[in-house]
């Protein structure tokens, strides 16, 4: 507009599109950014890994099945960060209603998934649109 | 039925009072008057990294050096509950060879106490997320200065007052960006060091404190604040404070903030511009 020529990015394309599109295509840049489904798998992968391993919180665990915990895993995140998967389980307040989680339980979680993200080259500012996502759920996940 | 819920439930660990629980950065520094904040700024987190069942508490120790002056605090400081944050700060202000012309002598130190209180009120900068809640607090630092015959000689009408501030603090973590404002009722002249009200200005008045910071990493943030200041003495000007930092959080034990300042006309000198290094160790 005062005569400056700016060269149109990837990122100028992408907002135009969201706006043709409407919000699903934009809200889909997270997953992306994310690294699509493989990433993410490998993400909650070791995210579970790592916090089966850390004493202050694999007892929470003891009584859930790990391979159905890490398939929901996958799911919600996959959908919080606006891939085309659905999460089918549990509500949040549901799941956890029995656990007695405190906030360092969650606050342990939260170090791991950072870690598995960090491990995995996810980039710091994309691990924080992430977790802006699931930060609300701590008030149905810690319940103590 | 509920018995067996109760058998399903994970095994009853003894509650810790030390647990170092809260997110990596995510208690603030120590400013430098003791409360927890950024570098010059007190902000709504509680110091410490216990979370609201634990306590957490650390020291710190703070270097100011501009062209005419050193101002240093050491302190020691403690979170409770995520609730309640106590602390206690020692400040000096070194004259330097600047002291020899303003007639007190050269390395003419000025000395400081203060006690500070601190409440949360609501809000959690961490999971608050999907809001616009800020977390908010309201705190207290009452200081006394020990140099009663100077602080008179000076215009200034006490050696000892309280400030009373309310802070509040939003993280926007899809922006990597914590964002600060702080309002402080006063009658503190340079901190307190000049003592408190004056022969320009007694009563006590609204100050505004903003810092703005952002995320670069887990373990580096960088950032600017300002602070108004009153100014109650007809002897010397008092400027608005700047400083611009970036802080550093290897651990959950340690944290280094490096700053460049401005503190503008202090006691007659102007441009007081220069380095502010602190370092932080606890838990």
């Amino acid at each position: 507009m005062n005569g400056e020529r700016t060269v149109p990015s990837a990122r100028h394309f992408l907002v135009i599109a969201s706006l043709l599109l409407g919000d699903g295509a934009y809200a889909a840049s997270l997953f992306d950014d994310i690294g699509g489904e493989a990433k993410l798998a490998r993400v909650v992968d070791s995210m579970v890994a790592r916090s089966l391993a850390d004493p202050r919180i694999r007892d929470v665990f003891d009584n859930t099945n790990i391979d159905r915990f890490t398939r929901h895993l996958n799911g919600q995140l996959c959908e919080v960060a606006g891939g085309s998967c659905r999460y089918t389980g549990q509500t949040m307040a549901g799941s956890h209603a029995h656990l007695g989680l405190r906030m360092r339980d969650m606050n342990a979680v939260v170090e791991h998934l950072r870690d598995a993200m960090e491990e995995n080259g996810v980039p710091f500012r994309v691990q924080n649109r992430l977790l802006a996502l699931l930060a609300p759920m701590q008030r149905d996940i810690v319940t103590k | 039925m509920l018995l067996g819920l109760l058998g399903s439930a994970p095994a009853i660990h003894a509650e810790p009072l030390f647990e170092s629980g809260r997110l990596l950065a995510t208690t603030g520094v120590s400013q430098i008057e003791g409360a927890g904040g950024g570098g010059l700024v007190p902000w709504a987190v509680i110091t410490g990294y216990g979370t609201r069942d634990a306590v957490g508490g650390n020291v710190h120790g703070t270097v100011v050096r501009t062209g005419n002056y050193t101002l240093a605090t050491v302190g020691v400081a403690a979170g409770l509950y995520d609730r309640v944050e106590l602390s206690y700060a020692r400040q000096w202000l070194d004259t330097r060879e600047t002291g020899r012309s303003l007639g007190l002598g050269a390395g003419y130190t000025f000395h400081q106490d203060v006690f500070g209180a601190k409440v949360r009120l609501f809000g959690d900068i961490v999971y608050d997320q999907a809001s616009y809640l800020p977390q908010v607090a309201v705190g207290v630092q009452y200081k006394v200065n020990n140099r009663h015959d100077v602080l008179r000689a000076v215009g200034a009408k006490s050696d000892r007052g309280a400030d009373f501030y309310l802070s509040a603090t939003k993280l926007v973590l899809d922006q990597s960006l914590l964002l600060n404002g702080t309002i402080r009722l006063t009658r503190a002249n340079q901190l307190g060091i000049l003592g408190f009200g004056g022969d320009r200005n007694d009563g006590y008045r609204p100050e505004i404190e903003v810092s703005a910071a952002l995320l670069l990493s887990r373990t580096i943030a960088v950032g600017a604040e300002y602070r108004t200041k009153p100014d109650n003495l007809r002897f010397a000007r008092e400027s608005d404070w700047f400083d611009a930092f970036v802080a550093y959080f290897p651990t959950k034990n340690a944290s280094f903030t490096l700053a460049y300042v401005n503190l503008g006309s202090i006691a007659g000198r102007k441009n007081q511009s220069g380095v502010y290094l602190s370092g932080q160790l606890g838990f």
